[in-house]
């Protein structure tokens, strides 16, 4: 069954879909039960569902994820919104020490099958710690699975597979993509958490890209096509665990990559992915793995941050430097 | 409703219901000040029987479970001081020694029911002990075998945590799991006095009070963080104070008297069990022994301050009024330290031997399935393996 949803409404589909589906998810979180949170994604669960299933908590990061913890381990699904990206720091410590190692210090007796969705990175004009992007701390830290989609459809499949995912899942939301709207497909099977997907076809290089990202790499991949250079678009969407495997297909299929993510560059996911390309490639590369990445910089205010952001150009520029006259 | 805020707040001084002669503490008794020793510098005095306390009528346990009580905190005592010496001797990575505390650690088990669940910090080895578990398991994190080694679900104990009071907000989590299926959980978290400093407890508590969790919070005041003492942790009137400011009631026990204690966390047990909710109690008792063996404490107290506290000894204490009172004789002295020295001897015996691990340990358990990342890093460990078997060196 076809629905024109935005992603937003993809989320809060899958959440309500999921409380449904079963009992023992439960959503809690600041603002998340008569608002409906602060960007809408649990709208009208606590209506449907009653106030046990969907609940406002006090205003405490590190005490939600906690709290989760313990209700993941007697039994439950806890689904927990941070409000911001940079609001979710203080529950770093209960992510890290806690969520991430309770399986492997109790040799898989106390899996925690719980999601930590997390609205993040920037594009959307706001203030100091409003757009973040937080990928590195927590796909750096072993025991998390780290997702982000880039459309409605997978803003959908993600949250049911992560929801059903008996590890627990750091689930980042690109706010700039929540109100763009595309065709969602609910009737389509979970995917599990893990795969990449190739989002434009293209043979002269492959551009990977994940969450924001994703649809500035498809936009330069269109201005390049116009120039007569066909560039192929592949979405990470599994941070953690990493899809090795597509990614080399897809690099290898073309030759030349250049990675696009909005994070600062240095010890970034982005680097990671451009090391593991270069190790595993190094044979079909016909230049260094490119990256366009946000600045080394905390992240700029507003009216300055169309500076930071991997944009088409600088996407173009980065393609361009990919040794073309020594290649094939 | 709000509560009343001045139910909340603790008795002027500890429950104590047999003082550190023996003697019970009767109100005619308690009315006389006693004479001063350095302990009453350091420690807590004690209150009448009548006095006003937010749980109730303070009585003496029954005289079974006091037998028990001193069974098992005999028992406690011979496992602290065997885990000490096990470090030494090289079995243990390290141990944080709850020695002179083992009536805090005995009456947190006994005064839950099966179905409750315990949630120890690394310094309550002994009260897991207590619950249940085998101590050589419960010492798998200290033996550097595994980072726990217990059956977390069969005995509702969870692991032992060491980031301080990050262990406090799982507890609400699991009490609040249990409530939301209308069972009669309850949940029993403990910490100590430095780990009420920590955001954690704050946030612990604020949830429990709002979510109405059936959770006792037991705070051992130990006097000491490491090397910093209690007034350099607070300046409240008291660790029990704290939960008036989230709607908790708190109350105050001497921590080496373990009828006050099974009294005092009796009674906030079946307040959260009948629909209370959270319930916090600070436990004034002393850490007998450094930190850890890796600690030296004579650089930031003194012997007298030591002294002073093992003449409150909780062992001596009750064993003083039960044989006082003809309720245990000789012989049942003999069986407990009978039975201690065998656990004793069986936990020397099952730490004797380093266990034989598989490199797929370590992948084994990060997620539900290894990733395939994993599966080449596991691989790499063979191959390593395999080339030292076959004397091939880079």
């Amino acid at each position: 069954m076809n629905e024109k949803l935005t992603m937003a409404q993809a989320l809060n589909r899958a959440l309500r879909d999921a409380m449904a589906a079963d009992e023992s998810v439960y959503v809690f979180g600041e603002d998340v039960g008569r608002l409906g949170g602060v960007f809408r994604i649990t709208d009208g669960l606590a209506a449907e569902f009653g106030e046990d299933r969907c609940f406002d908590t006090p205003l405490a990061e590190a005490g939600i994820v906690g709290v989760a913890v313990g209700m993941a381990m007697n039994g439950m699904r806890p689904v927990v919104e941070m409000q911001f990206d940079a609001f979710a720091y203080p529950a770093f410590e209960q992510i890290t020490s806690h969520v991430a190692k309770m399986r492997n210090r109790t040799r898989g007796q106390v899996p925690l099958p719980m999601v930590i969705r997390v609205p993040y990175a920037g594009g959307i004009g706001g203030v100091e710690h409003h757009s973040d992007s937080s990928e590195a701390y927590f796909a750096h830290t072993p025991g998390l699975h780290v997702v982000t989609p880039s459309d409605p459809a997978d803003a959908y499949g993600l949250l049911r597979a992560a929801i059903a995912s008996d590890d627990p899942v750091v689930f980042l939301e690109p706010k700039k993509l929540y109100f763009g709207a595309d065709e969602v497909d609910l009737d389509l099977p979970v995917a599990p958490v893990g795969r990449a997907v190739v989002r434009r076809p293209g043979t002269d290089a492959t551009l990977i890209a994940y969450g924001p990202s994703v649809p500035v790499a498809l936009d330069a991949a269109a201005a390049a096509a116009a120039e007569g250079r066909s560039l192929q678009v592949l979405d990470v969407r599994s941070l953690q665990p990493f899809d090795d495997e597509t990614v080399c297909r897809a690099v290898r299929s073309t030759g030349r990559a250049v990675v696009v993510a909005e994070a600062p560059g240095f010890a970034s996911v982005a680097s990671e992915i451009a090391a593991r390309v270069t190790e595993r490639c190094w044979d079909a590369l016909a230049a260094p793995v490119g990256r366009v990445t946000g600045l080394d910089i905390p992240y700029p205010p507003p009216k300055l941050e169309h500076l930071h952001l991997p944009d088409v150009d600088r996407v173009l520029d980065a393609v361009d430097d990919l040794r073309w006259e020594e290649g094939t | 409703m709000r509560p009343d805020p001045e139910g909340l707040l603790p008795a002027t001084e500890p429950v104590t219901l047999i003082d550190s002669d023996g003697a019970p503490v009767t109100p005619a008794r308690a009315a006389v000040p006693s004479e001063t020793s350095p302990a009453d510098v350091v420690g807590p005095e004690t209150q009448a029987l009548d006095a006003p306390a937010p749980h109730g009528c303070r009585q003496l346990p029954p005289t079974h479970d006091l037998v028990a009580a001193l069974g098992a905190m005999i028992a406690a005592r011979r496992f602290n001081d065997q885990a000490y010496a096990l470090v030494r001797q090289g079995r243990l990575a390290v141990y944080p020694s709850s020695h002179g505390q083992e009536a805090c650690q005995v009456a947190a088990a006994h005064v839950l029911s099966d179905g409750d669940w315990l949630f120890p910090t690394y310094r309550d080895t002994a009260a897991v002990v207590a619950r249940g578990v085998d101590p050589g398991q419960a010492l798998t994190l200290l033996s550097g075998e595994w980072h726990h080694g217990w059956d977390v679900a069969a005995h509702r104990v969870a692991p032992l945590t060491t980031p301080l009071a990050t262990q406090l907000p799982h507890a609400v989590g699991v009490a609040h799991a249990a409530r939301l299926r209308g069972e009669d959980t309850v949940v029993l978290a403990l910490c100590g006095d430095g780990g009420t400093s920590e955001g954690d407890f704050h946030e612990a508590l604020n949830f429990a009070a709002v979510l109405h969790a059936p959770v006792v919070f037991l705070v051992q005041n130990n006097t000491f963080a490491i090397s910093v003492p209690l007034s350099r942790q607070t300046a409240a009137p008291s660790l029990a104070h704290k939960g008036a400011g989230y709607g908790i009631p708190g109350e105050r026990v001497d921590g080496n008297d373990v009828a006050a204690l099974l009294s005092v966390l009796g009674a906030a047990v079946g307040a959260a069990r009948t629909g209370d909710g959270p319930q916090l109690v600070e436990a004034h008792t002393y850490r007998m022994q450094a930190h850890t063996n890796a600690d030296d404490a004579t650089r930031y107290r003194d012997d007298d301050e030591v002294a002073a506290w093992s003449r409150r000894d909780p062992i001596d204490r009750l064993r003083t009024f039960l044989t006082g009172r003809g309720d245990v004789d000789e012989a049942r002295l003999s069986t407990f330290a009978d039975d201690a020295e065998r656990m004793a001897a069986r936990l020397r015996e099952e730490l004797a031997t380093d266990l034989r691990h598989d490199p797929s340990e370590l992948f084994e358990y990060v997620y539900a399935t290894p990733t395939p990342q994993l599966r080449e890093q596991l691989a790499m460990l063979r191959d390593e393996a395999e080339r030292d078997l076959g004397g091939v060196s880079r």
